[in-house]
Protein backbone atom coordinates (compact mmCIF):
# COMPACT_ATOMS: atom_id res chain seq x y z
CA UNK A 1 0.00 0.00 0.00
CA UNK A 2 1.13 3.49 -0.77
CA UNK A 3 1.77 5.77 2.13
CA UNK A 4 -0.09 9.08 1.98
CA UNK A 5 2.30 11.92 1.32
CA UNK A 6 0.66 15.26 1.12
CA UNK A 7 -1.06 16.89 4.03
CA UNK A 8 -4.23 17.10 1.97
CA UNK A 9 -4.24 13.34 1.43
CA UNK A 10 -3.60 12.68 5.07
CA UNK A 11 -6.36 15.06 6.09
CA UNK A 12 -8.73 13.34 3.66
CA UNK A 13 -8.00 9.96 5.21
CA UNK A 14 -8.52 11.14 8.75
CA UNK A 15 -11.72 12.85 7.64
CA UNK A 16 -12.91 9.60 6.09
CA UNK A 17 -12.10 7.75 9.27
CA UNK A 18 -13.93 10.35 11.27
CA UNK A 19 -16.97 10.09 9.00
CA UNK A 20 -16.98 6.32 9.28
CA UNK A 21 -16.84 6.50 13.06
CA UNK A 22 -19.66 9.03 13.23
CA UNK A 23 -21.75 7.03 10.79
CA UNK A 24 -21.19 3.79 12.66
CA UNK A 25 -22.01 5.44 15.97
CA UNK A 26 -25.44 6.29 14.60
CA UNK A 27 -26.09 2.79 13.37
CA UNK A 28 -24.52 0.83 16.20
CA UNK A 29 -27.23 1.06 18.90
CA UNK A 30 -29.75 -0.46 16.54
CA UNK A 31 -27.30 -2.76 14.81
CA UNK A 32 -26.11 -4.48 18.00
CA UNK A 33 -29.66 -5.45 18.89
CA UNK A 34 -30.45 -6.33 15.31
CA UNK A 35 -27.37 -8.53 14.88
CA UNK A 36 -27.82 -10.31 18.20
CA UNK A 37 -31.54 -10.95 18.06
CA UNK A 38 -32.28 -11.27 14.36
CA UNK A 39 -29.17 -11.80 12.21
CA UNK A 40 -27.51 -14.45 14.40
CA UNK A 41 -30.75 -16.43 14.92
CA UNK A 42 -31.29 -16.45 11.14
CA UNK A 43 -27.81 -17.93 10.60
CA UNK A 44 -28.34 -20.35 13.49
CA UNK A 45 -31.50 -21.54 11.79
CA UNK A 46 -29.58 -22.46 8.65
CA UNK A 47 -27.18 -24.53 10.75
CA UNK A 48 -29.95 -26.25 12.68
CA UNK A 49 -31.68 -27.38 9.51
CA UNK A 50 -28.82 -29.78 8.75
CA UNK A 51 -28.49 -31.03 12.33
CA UNK A 52 -30.31 -33.32 14.68
CA UNK A 53 -31.05 -31.76 18.05
CA UNK A 54 -33.67 -31.81 20.79
CA UNK A 55 -32.13 -28.98 22.78
CA UNK A 56 -30.62 -31.19 25.46
CA UNK A 57 -28.33 -33.82 23.95
CA UNK A 58 -25.35 -32.95 21.74
CA UNK A 59 -25.96 -31.46 18.30
CA UNK A 60 -25.34 -33.95 15.53
CA UNK A 61 -24.69 -33.12 11.89
CA UNK A 62 -27.02 -35.11 9.63
CA UNK A 63 -26.74 -33.38 6.27
CA UNK A 64 -29.94 -33.25 4.28
CA UNK A 65 -31.62 -36.00 6.27
CA UNK A 66 -34.12 -33.61 7.88
CA UNK A 67 -35.27 -32.48 4.48
CA UNK A 68 -35.76 -35.97 3.09
CA UNK A 69 -37.54 -36.93 6.32
CA UNK A 70 -40.02 -34.08 6.39
CA UNK A 71 -40.96 -34.77 2.79
CA UNK A 72 -41.93 -38.27 3.93
CA UNK A 73 -43.93 -36.77 6.83
CA UNK A 74 -47.66 -36.93 6.12
CA UNK A 75 -48.32 -33.90 8.33
CA UNK A 76 -45.72 -31.82 6.52
CA UNK A 77 -47.16 -32.68 3.14
CA UNK A 78 -50.67 -31.84 4.32
CA UNK A 79 -49.43 -28.55 5.80
CA UNK A 80 -47.71 -27.56 2.58
CA UNK A 81 -50.83 -28.42 0.62
CA UNK A 82 -53.09 -26.40 2.93
CA UNK A 83 -50.70 -23.46 2.73
CA UNK A 84 -50.87 -23.52 -1.06
CA UNK A 85 -54.68 -23.79 -1.15
CA UNK A 86 -54.95 -21.03 1.44
CA UNK A 87 -52.59 -18.85 -0.59
CA UNK A 88 -54.35 -19.33 -3.92
CA UNK A 89 -57.81 -18.50 -2.61
CA UNK A 90 -56.82 -15.64 -0.30
CA UNK A 91 -54.70 -14.02 -2.99
CA UNK A 92 -57.32 -14.17 -5.72
CA UNK A 93 -60.27 -13.14 -3.54
CA UNK A 94 -58.47 -10.45 -1.53
CA UNK A 95 -57.03 -8.93 -4.66
CA UNK A 96 -60.32 -8.68 -6.53
CA UNK A 97 -62.26 -7.45 -3.51
CA UNK A 98 -59.71 -4.81 -2.53
CA UNK A 99 -59.54 -3.53 -6.11
CA UNK A 100 -63.31 -3.34 -6.27
CA UNK A 101 -63.47 -1.49 -2.96
CA UNK A 102 -60.77 0.95 -4.02
CA UNK A 103 -62.61 1.79 -7.22
CA UNK A 104 -65.89 2.24 -5.34
CA UNK A 105 -64.21 4.47 -2.78
CA UNK A 106 -62.03 6.49 -5.14
CA UNK A 107 -64.66 9.22 -5.36
CA UNK A 108 -65.43 12.33 -3.44
CA UNK A 109 -68.73 11.07 -2.12
CA UNK A 110 -70.34 11.74 1.21
CA UNK A 111 -69.19 9.41 3.96
CA UNK A 112 -66.24 8.10 1.99
CA UNK A 113 -64.00 8.29 5.04
CA UNK A 114 -66.42 6.29 7.11
CA UNK A 115 -66.52 3.51 4.51
CA UNK A 116 -62.76 3.42 4.16
CA UNK A 117 -62.32 3.25 7.92
CA UNK A 118 -64.91 0.52 8.24
CA UNK A 119 -63.19 -1.66 5.67
CA UNK A 120 -59.73 -1.02 7.09
CA UNK A 121 -60.50 -1.53 10.77
CA UNK A 122 -60.37 -5.37 10.75
CA UNK A 123 -56.75 -5.05 9.65
CA UNK A 124 -55.74 -3.29 12.88
CA UNK A 125 -57.95 -5.37 15.16
CA UNK A 126 -55.98 -7.91 17.19
CA UNK A 127 -56.03 -11.51 16.00
CA UNK A 128 -57.10 -12.68 19.44
CA UNK A 129 -60.28 -10.60 19.38
CA UNK A 130 -60.82 -11.50 15.73
CA UNK A 131 -60.40 -15.18 16.58
CA UNK A 132 -62.82 -14.96 19.48
CA UNK A 133 -65.57 -13.27 17.52
CA UNK A 134 -65.25 -15.40 14.37
CA UNK A 135 -65.25 -18.59 16.40
CA UNK A 136 -68.61 -17.47 17.73
CA UNK A 137 -69.83 -16.21 14.34
CA UNK A 138 -69.03 -19.54 12.70
CA UNK A 139 -70.43 -21.72 15.47
CA UNK A 140 -72.22 -24.66 13.86
CA UNK A 141 -75.42 -24.49 15.89
CA UNK A 142 -76.76 -21.04 16.66
CA UNK A 143 -73.76 -19.12 15.30
CA UNK A 144 -74.89 -15.88 13.62
CA UNK A 145 -73.51 -16.90 10.19
CA UNK A 146 -75.46 -20.14 10.12
CA UNK A 147 -78.54 -18.50 11.62
CA UNK A 148 -78.47 -15.99 8.77
CA UNK A 149 -77.84 -18.70 6.20
CA UNK A 150 -80.83 -20.61 7.51
CA UNK A 151 -82.94 -17.47 7.38
CA UNK A 152 -81.90 -17.19 3.73
CA UNK A 153 -83.14 -20.70 3.09
CA UNK A 154 -79.98 -22.82 3.44
CA UNK A 155 -81.41 -25.82 5.22
CA UNK A 156 -78.14 -27.57 6.01
CA UNK A 157 -75.47 -24.90 6.63
CA UNK A 158 -71.80 -25.93 6.85
CA UNK A 159 -70.12 -26.90 10.11
CA UNK A 160 -67.28 -24.41 9.52
CA UNK A 161 -64.50 -24.84 12.09
CA UNK A 162 -66.04 -28.06 13.36
CA UNK A 163 -65.85 -29.74 9.97
CA UNK A 164 -62.70 -30.90 8.20
CA UNK A 165 -64.20 -29.89 4.88
CA UNK A 166 -65.30 -26.36 5.78
CA UNK A 167 -62.60 -25.28 8.24
CA UNK A 168 -60.13 -24.17 5.57
CA UNK A 169 -62.73 -22.14 3.60
CA UNK A 170 -63.77 -20.55 6.90
CA UNK A 171 -60.20 -19.55 7.69
CA UNK A 172 -59.79 -18.14 4.18
CA UNK A 173 -62.96 -16.03 4.55
CA UNK A 174 -61.70 -14.52 7.80
CA UNK A 175 -58.31 -13.80 6.28
CA UNK A 176 -59.90 -12.01 3.30
CA UNK A 177 -62.11 -10.00 5.65
CA UNK A 178 -59.14 -9.00 7.79
CA UNK A 179 -56.72 -8.03 5.02
CA UNK A 180 -58.75 -6.49 2.21
CA UNK A 181 -58.70 -3.04 3.82
CA UNK A 182 -54.93 -2.90 3.76
CA UNK A 183 -54.69 -3.69 0.06
CA UNK A 184 -57.57 -1.37 -0.68
CA UNK A 185 -55.41 1.47 0.69
CA UNK A 186 -52.57 0.47 -1.62
CA UNK A 187 -54.90 0.38 -4.61
CA UNK A 188 -56.39 3.74 -3.62
CA UNK A 189 -52.92 5.30 -3.55
CA UNK A 190 -52.21 3.88 -7.00
CA UNK A 191 -55.57 5.02 -8.40
CA UNK A 192 -54.84 8.56 -7.30
CA UNK A 193 -51.69 8.52 -9.44
CA UNK A 194 -53.61 7.88 -12.68
CA UNK A 195 -53.80 11.22 -14.51
CA UNK A 196 -57.39 12.36 -15.01
CA UNK A 197 -56.56 13.51 -18.56
CA UNK A 198 -56.54 9.86 -19.61
CA UNK A 199 -60.13 9.47 -18.51
CA UNK A 200 -61.09 12.69 -20.26
CA UNK A 201 -59.52 11.37 -23.45
CA UNK A 202 -61.39 8.09 -23.05
CA UNK A 203 -64.68 9.95 -22.63
CA UNK A 204 -64.00 11.93 -25.81
CA UNK A 205 -63.40 8.63 -27.57
CA UNK A 206 -66.83 7.58 -26.37
CA UNK A 207 -65.77 4.96 -23.83
CA UNK A 208 -68.35 3.75 -21.32
CA UNK A 209 -67.64 2.93 -17.68
CA UNK A 210 -66.59 -0.66 -18.29
CA UNK A 211 -64.35 0.29 -21.23
CA UNK A 212 -62.70 2.98 -19.10
CA UNK A 213 -62.00 0.39 -16.44
CA UNK A 214 -60.76 -2.22 -18.91
CA UNK A 215 -58.58 0.00 -21.05
CA UNK A 216 -57.40 2.72 -18.67
CA UNK A 217 -57.71 1.81 -15.01
CA UNK A 218 -56.85 -1.86 -15.04
CA UNK A 219 -53.71 -1.76 -17.23
CA UNK A 220 -52.38 1.39 -15.55
CA UNK A 221 -52.61 -0.33 -12.19
CA UNK A 222 -50.13 -3.00 -13.32
CA UNK A 223 -47.42 -2.06 -10.79
CA UNK A 224 -50.02 -2.03 -8.01
CA UNK A 225 -51.47 -5.38 -9.09
CA UNK A 226 -48.02 -6.81 -9.02
CA UNK A 227 -47.14 -5.40 -5.61
CA UNK A 228 -50.44 -6.49 -4.07
CA UNK A 229 -50.11 -9.95 -5.60
CA UNK A 230 -46.60 -10.43 -4.25
CA UNK A 231 -47.34 -9.07 -0.78
CA UNK A 232 -50.45 -11.21 -0.50
CA UNK A 233 -48.61 -14.31 -1.64
CA UNK A 234 -45.81 -13.75 0.86
CA UNK A 235 -48.22 -12.99 3.70
CA UNK A 236 -50.36 -16.00 2.89
CA UNK A 237 -47.41 -18.37 2.94
CA UNK A 238 -46.48 -16.97 6.35
CA UNK A 239 -49.99 -17.21 7.80
CA UNK A 240 -49.75 -18.35 11.40
CA UNK A 241 -51.43 -16.53 14.25
CA UNK A 242 -54.78 -16.13 12.49
CA UNK A 243 -55.07 -19.87 12.01
CA UNK A 244 -53.79 -20.46 15.51
CA UNK A 245 -56.58 -18.44 17.10
CA UNK A 246 -59.30 -19.71 14.78
CA UNK A 247 -58.71 -23.45 14.61
CA UNK A 248 -55.20 -24.19 15.91
CA UNK A 249 -54.68 -26.22 12.76
CA UNK A 250 -57.71 -28.38 13.42
CA UNK A 251 -60.01 -30.15 13.34
CA UNK A 252 -57.40 -32.90 13.16
CA UNK A 253 -54.87 -31.35 10.79
CA UNK A 254 -57.46 -29.90 8.41
CA UNK A 255 -56.11 -26.34 8.60
CA UNK A 256 -52.50 -26.98 9.57
CA UNK A 257 -50.17 -24.74 7.55
CA UNK A 258 -46.37 -24.56 7.25
CA UNK A 259 -45.99 -22.13 10.13
CA UNK A 260 -48.03 -24.40 12.40
CA UNK A 261 -45.81 -27.30 11.43
CA UNK A 262 -42.67 -25.32 12.21
CA UNK A 263 -44.08 -24.34 15.58
CA UNK A 264 -45.26 -27.84 16.49
CA UNK A 265 -41.98 -29.50 15.62
CA UNK A 266 -40.08 -26.87 17.61
CA UNK A 267 -42.17 -26.39 20.73
CA UNK A 268 -44.36 -29.48 20.96
CA UNK A 269 -42.26 -32.42 19.77
CA UNK A 270 -38.86 -30.73 20.35
CA UNK A 271 -37.52 -31.85 17.01
CA UNK A 272 -35.39 -28.83 16.19
CA UNK A 273 -33.97 -30.30 12.98
CA UNK A 274 -37.38 -30.95 11.40
CA UNK A 275 -38.62 -27.56 12.47
CA UNK A 276 -35.64 -25.74 11.00
CA UNK A 277 -35.75 -27.77 7.79
CA UNK A 278 -39.41 -26.85 7.34
CA UNK A 279 -38.58 -23.22 8.08
CA UNK A 280 -35.89 -23.36 5.39
CA UNK A 281 -38.51 -24.52 2.90
CA UNK A 282 -40.69 -21.57 3.90
CA UNK A 283 -37.68 -19.30 3.60
CA UNK A 284 -36.88 -20.67 0.15
CA UNK A 285 -40.42 -20.12 -1.10
CA UNK A 286 -40.61 -16.59 0.24
CA UNK A 287 -37.06 -15.80 -0.82
CA UNK A 288 -37.82 -16.81 -4.40
CA UNK A 289 -40.97 -14.69 -4.48
CA UNK A 290 -39.10 -11.72 -3.02
CA UNK A 291 -36.32 -11.95 -5.58
CA UNK A 292 -38.85 -12.09 -8.41
CA UNK A 293 -40.59 -9.11 -6.87
CA UNK A 294 -37.38 -7.07 -6.60
CA UNK A 295 -36.36 -7.70 -10.20
CA UNK A 296 -39.76 -7.03 -11.71
CA UNK A 297 -40.36 -4.01 -9.49
CA UNK A 298 -37.12 -2.53 -10.72
CA UNK A 299 -38.30 -2.97 -14.27
CA UNK A 300 -41.54 -1.17 -13.45
CA UNK A 301 -39.61 1.67 -11.85
CA UNK A 302 -37.42 1.99 -14.93
CA UNK A 303 -40.40 2.07 -17.27
CA UNK A 304 -42.64 4.35 -15.22
CA UNK B 1 -81.21 15.41 -18.29
CA UNK B 2 -80.46 11.90 -19.40
CA UNK B 3 -76.91 12.04 -18.04
CA UNK B 4 -77.83 13.37 -14.62
CA UNK B 5 -80.47 10.69 -14.26
CA UNK B 6 -77.93 8.02 -15.13
CA UNK B 7 -75.43 9.54 -12.73
CA UNK B 8 -77.95 9.58 -9.94
CA UNK B 9 -78.81 5.95 -10.56
CA UNK B 10 -75.20 4.86 -10.58
CA UNK B 11 -74.42 6.85 -7.45
CA UNK B 12 -77.39 5.24 -5.70
CA UNK B 13 -76.12 1.82 -6.78
CA UNK B 14 -72.69 2.76 -5.51
CA UNK B 15 -74.10 3.76 -2.13
CA UNK B 16 -76.11 0.58 -1.83
CA UNK B 17 -73.01 -1.45 -2.62
CA UNK B 18 -70.93 0.47 -0.09
CA UNK B 19 -73.51 0.18 2.65
CA UNK B 20 -73.73 -3.58 2.12
CA UNK B 21 -69.95 -3.91 2.27
CA UNK B 22 -69.68 -1.73 5.36
CA UNK B 23 -72.37 -3.76 7.09
CA UNK B 24 -70.68 -7.02 6.17
CA UNK B 25 -67.26 -5.93 7.38
CA UNK B 26 -68.55 -4.40 10.58
CA UNK B 27 -71.00 -7.19 11.35
CA UNK B 28 -68.63 -9.19 13.56
CA UNK B 29 -67.86 -6.10 15.64
CA UNK B 30 -71.53 -5.20 15.97
CA UNK B 31 -72.31 -8.73 17.02
CA UNK B 32 -69.44 -8.61 19.49
CA UNK B 33 -70.76 -5.39 21.02
CA UNK B 34 -74.27 -6.71 21.23
CA UNK B 35 -73.25 -10.10 22.67
CA UNK B 36 -71.11 -8.42 25.32
CA UNK B 37 -74.24 -6.88 26.83
CA UNK B 38 -76.35 -10.04 26.78
CA UNK B 39 -76.95 -12.71 29.38
CA UNK B 40 -75.20 -15.92 28.44
CA UNK B 41 -78.42 -17.71 27.44
CA UNK B 42 -79.37 -14.92 25.02
CA UNK B 43 -76.08 -14.86 23.10
CA UNK B 44 -77.04 -17.38 20.43
CA UNK B 45 -80.80 -16.97 20.49
CA UNK B 46 -82.60 -17.46 17.16
CA UNK B 47 -83.48 -15.12 15.48
CA UNK B 48 -80.41 -13.02 16.28
CA UNK B 49 -81.07 -10.23 18.77
CA UNK B 50 -78.96 -7.39 17.45
CA UNK B 51 -80.22 -5.24 20.28
CA UNK B 52 -80.20 -7.24 23.51
CA UNK B 53 -83.60 -7.79 25.09
CA UNK B 54 -82.18 -7.09 28.51
CA UNK B 55 -78.94 -5.17 29.01
CA UNK B 56 -76.25 -6.65 31.21
CA UNK B 57 -73.56 -4.03 31.59
CA UNK B 58 -72.38 -5.93 34.66
CA UNK B 59 -70.59 -8.29 32.21
CA UNK B 60 -67.95 -5.60 31.96
CA UNK B 61 -67.51 -5.56 35.73
CA UNK B 62 -67.46 -9.35 35.97
CA UNK B 63 -64.54 -9.84 33.59
CA UNK B 64 -62.26 -7.69 35.77
CA UNK B 65 -62.96 -9.92 38.77
CA UNK B 66 -62.61 -13.26 36.96
CA UNK B 67 -59.10 -12.72 35.62
CA UNK B 68 -56.47 -10.10 36.51
CA UNK B 69 -57.34 -7.99 33.48
CA UNK B 70 -55.87 -4.91 35.15
CA UNK B 71 -52.50 -6.58 35.50
CA UNK B 72 -52.60 -7.84 31.90
CA UNK B 73 -53.43 -4.36 30.65
CA UNK B 74 -50.58 -2.92 32.70
CA UNK B 75 -48.17 -5.50 31.24
CA UNK B 76 -49.30 -4.72 27.71
CA UNK B 77 -48.94 -0.99 28.24
CA UNK B 78 -45.50 -1.45 29.79
CA UNK B 79 -44.19 -3.57 26.92
CA UNK B 80 -45.78 -1.38 24.27
CA UNK B 81 -44.34 1.84 25.69
CA UNK B 82 -40.83 0.49 26.29
CA UNK B 83 -40.53 -1.25 22.92
CA UNK B 84 -41.96 1.70 21.01
CA UNK B 85 -39.55 4.12 22.73
CA UNK B 86 -36.48 1.97 22.06
CA UNK B 87 -37.59 1.53 18.46
CA UNK B 88 -38.05 5.25 17.94
CA UNK B 89 -34.68 6.19 19.40
CA UNK B 90 -32.52 3.48 17.85
CA UNK B 91 -34.33 3.39 14.50
CA UNK B 92 -34.19 7.14 13.96
CA UNK B 93 -30.53 7.13 14.95
CA UNK B 94 -29.72 4.33 12.53
CA UNK B 95 -31.87 5.83 9.79
CA UNK B 96 -29.84 9.04 10.05
CA UNK B 97 -26.64 7.05 9.72
CA UNK B 98 -27.96 5.17 6.71
CA UNK B 99 -29.30 8.22 4.90
CA UNK B 100 -27.10 11.17 5.80
CA UNK B 101 -23.66 9.85 6.79
CA UNK B 102 -21.29 8.68 4.10
CA UNK B 103 -18.91 5.81 4.86
CA UNK B 104 -17.69 2.55 3.43
CA UNK B 105 -19.89 -0.50 3.77
CA UNK B 106 -22.99 1.55 4.56
CA UNK B 107 -25.06 0.26 1.69
CA UNK B 108 -24.04 -3.36 2.18
CA UNK B 109 -25.14 -3.11 5.78
CA UNK B 110 -28.44 -1.63 4.74
CA UNK B 111 -29.06 -4.46 2.30
CA UNK B 112 -28.65 -6.85 5.26
CA UNK B 113 -31.45 -4.97 7.00
CA UNK B 114 -33.70 -5.12 3.97
CA UNK B 115 -33.16 -8.84 3.49
CA UNK B 116 -34.22 -9.62 7.04
CA UNK B 117 -37.51 -7.76 6.53
CA UNK B 118 -38.28 -10.38 3.92
CA UNK B 119 -37.33 -13.34 6.14
CA UNK B 120 -40.40 -14.70 7.90
CA UNK B 121 -40.22 -14.62 11.67
CA UNK B 122 -41.05 -18.33 11.82
CA UNK B 123 -37.62 -19.05 10.33
CA UNK B 124 -35.77 -17.67 13.32
CA UNK B 125 -38.28 -17.97 16.13
CA UNK B 126 -36.73 -21.21 17.36
CA UNK B 127 -33.10 -20.02 17.42
CA UNK B 128 -34.28 -16.88 19.23
CA UNK B 129 -35.98 -19.04 21.80
CA UNK B 130 -32.90 -21.22 22.30
CA UNK B 131 -30.78 -18.10 22.77
CA UNK B 132 -33.14 -16.66 25.35
CA UNK B 133 -33.20 -20.01 27.12
CA UNK B 134 -29.41 -20.03 27.35
CA UNK B 135 -29.38 -16.63 29.03
CA UNK B 136 -32.34 -17.56 31.27
CA UNK B 137 -34.66 -14.89 29.99
CA UNK B 138 -37.64 -17.14 29.23
CA UNK B 139 -40.74 -15.90 31.04
CA UNK B 140 -39.38 -12.39 31.53
CA UNK B 141 -40.56 -9.19 29.90
CA UNK B 142 -36.98 -8.45 28.97
CA UNK B 143 -37.00 -11.28 26.40
CA UNK B 144 -39.78 -9.74 24.34
CA UNK B 145 -38.36 -6.24 24.78
CA UNK B 146 -34.99 -7.37 23.41
CA UNK B 147 -36.50 -9.34 20.55
CA UNK B 148 -38.92 -6.71 19.31
CA UNK B 149 -37.11 -3.44 19.85
CA UNK B 150 -34.69 -3.63 16.96
CA UNK B 151 -36.79 -4.11 13.89
CA UNK B 152 -35.44 -3.41 10.45
CA UNK B 153 -38.87 -2.08 9.49
CA UNK B 154 -38.50 1.02 11.67
CA UNK B 155 -35.10 1.83 10.20
CA UNK B 156 -36.45 1.32 6.71
CA UNK B 157 -39.51 3.52 7.23
CA UNK B 158 -37.57 6.42 8.75
CA UNK B 159 -34.72 6.21 6.25
CA UNK B 160 -37.29 6.53 3.51
CA UNK B 161 -38.45 9.80 5.06
CA UNK B 162 -35.02 11.14 6.01
CA UNK B 163 -33.84 10.79 2.43
CA UNK B 164 -36.44 13.30 1.34
CA UNK B 165 -34.89 15.97 3.57
CA UNK B 166 -32.62 18.10 1.33
CA UNK B 167 -28.90 17.76 1.96
CA UNK B 168 -28.39 21.52 1.48
CA UNK B 169 -30.23 22.09 4.72
CA UNK B 170 -27.84 19.82 6.61
CA UNK B 171 -24.85 21.29 4.82
CA UNK B 172 -25.85 24.75 6.00
CA UNK B 173 -26.08 23.47 9.55
CA UNK B 174 -22.64 21.85 9.24
CA UNK B 175 -21.15 25.17 8.13
CA UNK B 176 -22.78 26.78 11.14
CA UNK B 177 -20.73 24.37 13.25
CA UNK B 178 -23.34 21.81 14.26
CA UNK B 179 -22.00 18.27 14.72
CA UNK B 180 -23.82 15.34 13.10
CA UNK B 181 -25.45 14.59 16.45
CA UNK B 182 -26.56 18.19 16.70
CA UNK B 183 -28.04 18.06 13.22
CA UNK B 184 -29.86 14.83 14.07
CA UNK B 185 -31.33 16.27 17.26
CA UNK B 186 -32.06 19.84 16.21
CA UNK B 187 -32.93 19.51 12.53
CA UNK B 188 -33.78 15.96 11.54
CA UNK B 189 -35.97 15.00 14.49
CA UNK B 190 -38.14 18.13 14.46
CA UNK B 191 -38.60 17.78 10.70
CA UNK B 192 -39.59 14.14 10.85
CA UNK B 193 -42.47 14.38 13.31
CA UNK B 194 -44.98 12.83 10.86
CA UNK B 195 -42.70 9.87 10.12
CA UNK B 196 -42.01 9.37 13.81
CA UNK B 197 -45.74 9.48 14.50
CA UNK B 198 -46.31 6.84 11.84
CA UNK B 199 -43.68 4.57 13.32
CA UNK B 200 -45.07 5.12 16.83
CA UNK B 201 -48.52 4.06 15.73
CA UNK B 202 -47.33 1.04 13.79
CA UNK B 203 -45.14 -0.10 16.63
CA UNK B 204 -47.86 0.50 19.22
CA UNK B 205 -50.43 -1.49 17.30
CA UNK B 206 -48.14 -4.38 16.48
CA UNK B 207 -46.81 -4.77 20.02
CA UNK B 208 -50.24 -4.34 21.60
CA UNK B 209 -51.79 -6.87 19.23
CA UNK B 210 -48.91 -9.33 19.30
CA UNK B 211 -49.97 -12.74 20.41
CA UNK B 212 -47.45 -15.36 19.27
CA UNK B 213 -44.40 -13.68 20.85
CA UNK B 214 -45.82 -13.41 24.36
CA UNK B 215 -47.44 -16.82 23.96
CA UNK B 216 -44.09 -18.49 23.38
CA UNK B 217 -42.20 -16.58 26.06
CA UNK B 218 -44.57 -15.90 28.97
CA UNK B 219 -45.79 -18.80 31.07
CA UNK B 220 -46.65 -17.27 34.41
CA UNK B 221 -49.82 -15.27 34.87
CA UNK B 222 -48.02 -12.25 36.31
CA UNK B 223 -46.20 -11.70 33.00
CA UNK B 224 -49.10 -12.15 30.62
CA UNK B 225 -50.27 -9.45 28.25
CA UNK B 226 -53.86 -8.56 27.48
CA UNK B 227 -53.95 -10.72 24.34
CA UNK B 228 -52.68 -13.75 26.25
CA UNK B 229 -55.05 -12.96 29.08
CA UNK B 230 -58.02 -13.05 26.75
CA UNK B 231 -56.89 -16.38 25.32
CA UNK B 232 -56.58 -17.65 28.89
CA UNK B 233 -60.06 -16.35 29.61
CA UNK B 234 -61.43 -18.08 26.52
CA UNK B 235 -60.01 -21.43 27.56
CA UNK B 236 -61.33 -21.07 31.13
CA UNK B 237 -64.80 -19.75 30.35
CA UNK B 238 -65.25 -21.22 26.88
CA UNK B 239 -69.04 -21.30 27.13
CA UNK B 240 -69.57 -17.76 28.36
CA UNK B 241 -69.42 -15.95 25.06
CA UNK B 242 -70.91 -12.78 26.51
CA UNK B 243 -67.95 -12.38 28.85
CA UNK B 244 -65.46 -13.40 26.15
CA UNK B 245 -66.89 -10.72 23.86
CA UNK B 246 -66.76 -8.11 26.61
CA UNK B 247 -63.10 -8.92 27.31
CA UNK B 248 -62.20 -8.94 23.60
CA UNK B 249 -63.93 -5.62 23.12
CA UNK B 250 -61.93 -4.09 25.98
CA UNK B 251 -58.72 -5.22 24.27
CA UNK B 252 -59.80 -3.50 21.04
CA UNK B 253 -60.53 -0.13 22.63
CA UNK B 254 -56.98 1.36 22.74
CA UNK B 255 -56.27 0.42 19.13
CA UNK B 256 -59.67 1.73 18.07
CA UNK B 257 -59.09 5.10 19.73
CA UNK B 258 -55.63 5.36 18.20
CA UNK B 259 -57.00 4.36 14.82
CA UNK B 260 -59.83 6.86 14.82
CA UNK B 261 -57.65 9.75 15.94
CA UNK B 262 -54.58 9.10 13.79
CA UNK B 263 -56.03 7.47 10.73
CA UNK B 264 -54.02 9.53 8.29
CA UNK B 265 -50.74 8.24 9.76
CA UNK B 266 -51.86 4.67 9.22
CA UNK B 267 -52.62 5.43 5.58
CA UNK B 268 -49.39 7.36 5.13
CA UNK B 269 -47.38 4.53 6.65
CA UNK B 270 -48.88 1.99 4.30
CA UNK B 271 -48.33 4.22 1.30
CA UNK B 272 -44.63 4.85 2.07
CA UNK B 273 -43.72 1.37 3.21
CA UNK B 274 -45.79 -0.14 0.46
CA UNK B 275 -45.70 0.96 -3.14
CA UNK B 276 -42.78 3.30 -2.94
CA UNK B 277 -40.69 0.71 -1.10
Amino acid sequence: MKKPHTIAERRQISLNRHNTLVGLSFILPNFIGFALFILIPVIFSFILSVCKWDGFTAIQFVGLENFSNIFKDRVFKASLQHTIIFTIFSVVCTMSLSLMLAILLNRKIRGVNFFRSAVFFPYVASVVAVGAVWNAMFLKDGGPVNTMLQALGVSNPPGWFASTKWALPGVIIVSIWKNMGYFMIIYLAALQDIPSTLYEAAVIDGANGWQKFRNVTFPLLAPAHFFVFMMLTINSFKVFDLIWVLTDGGPGIATKVLANYIYDRAFVSWNYGYSSAASMILFLIIGTITIIQFTVQKKFDDVM
Amino acid sequence: MQITKENRLSSIARYVGLVIIAILTLLPFVWMLSASFKSDIDVFSVPIQWIPKTFHPENYVKIWTKIPLGLFTYNSIKLTVIITLIQLVTSSFAAYGFSKCRFKGRDTLFVCYIITIAIPWQVYMLPQYIMMQKVHLIDTHLSIILLQSFTAFGVFLLRQFFQSVPNELLEAARIDGLTEYGIYARIMLPLSKPAMATLTIFSFVSVWNDFMGPMIYFNSTRNKTIQLGIRMFISQYSAEYNLIMAASLCSLVPVFILYVSFQRFFIQGIATSGLKG
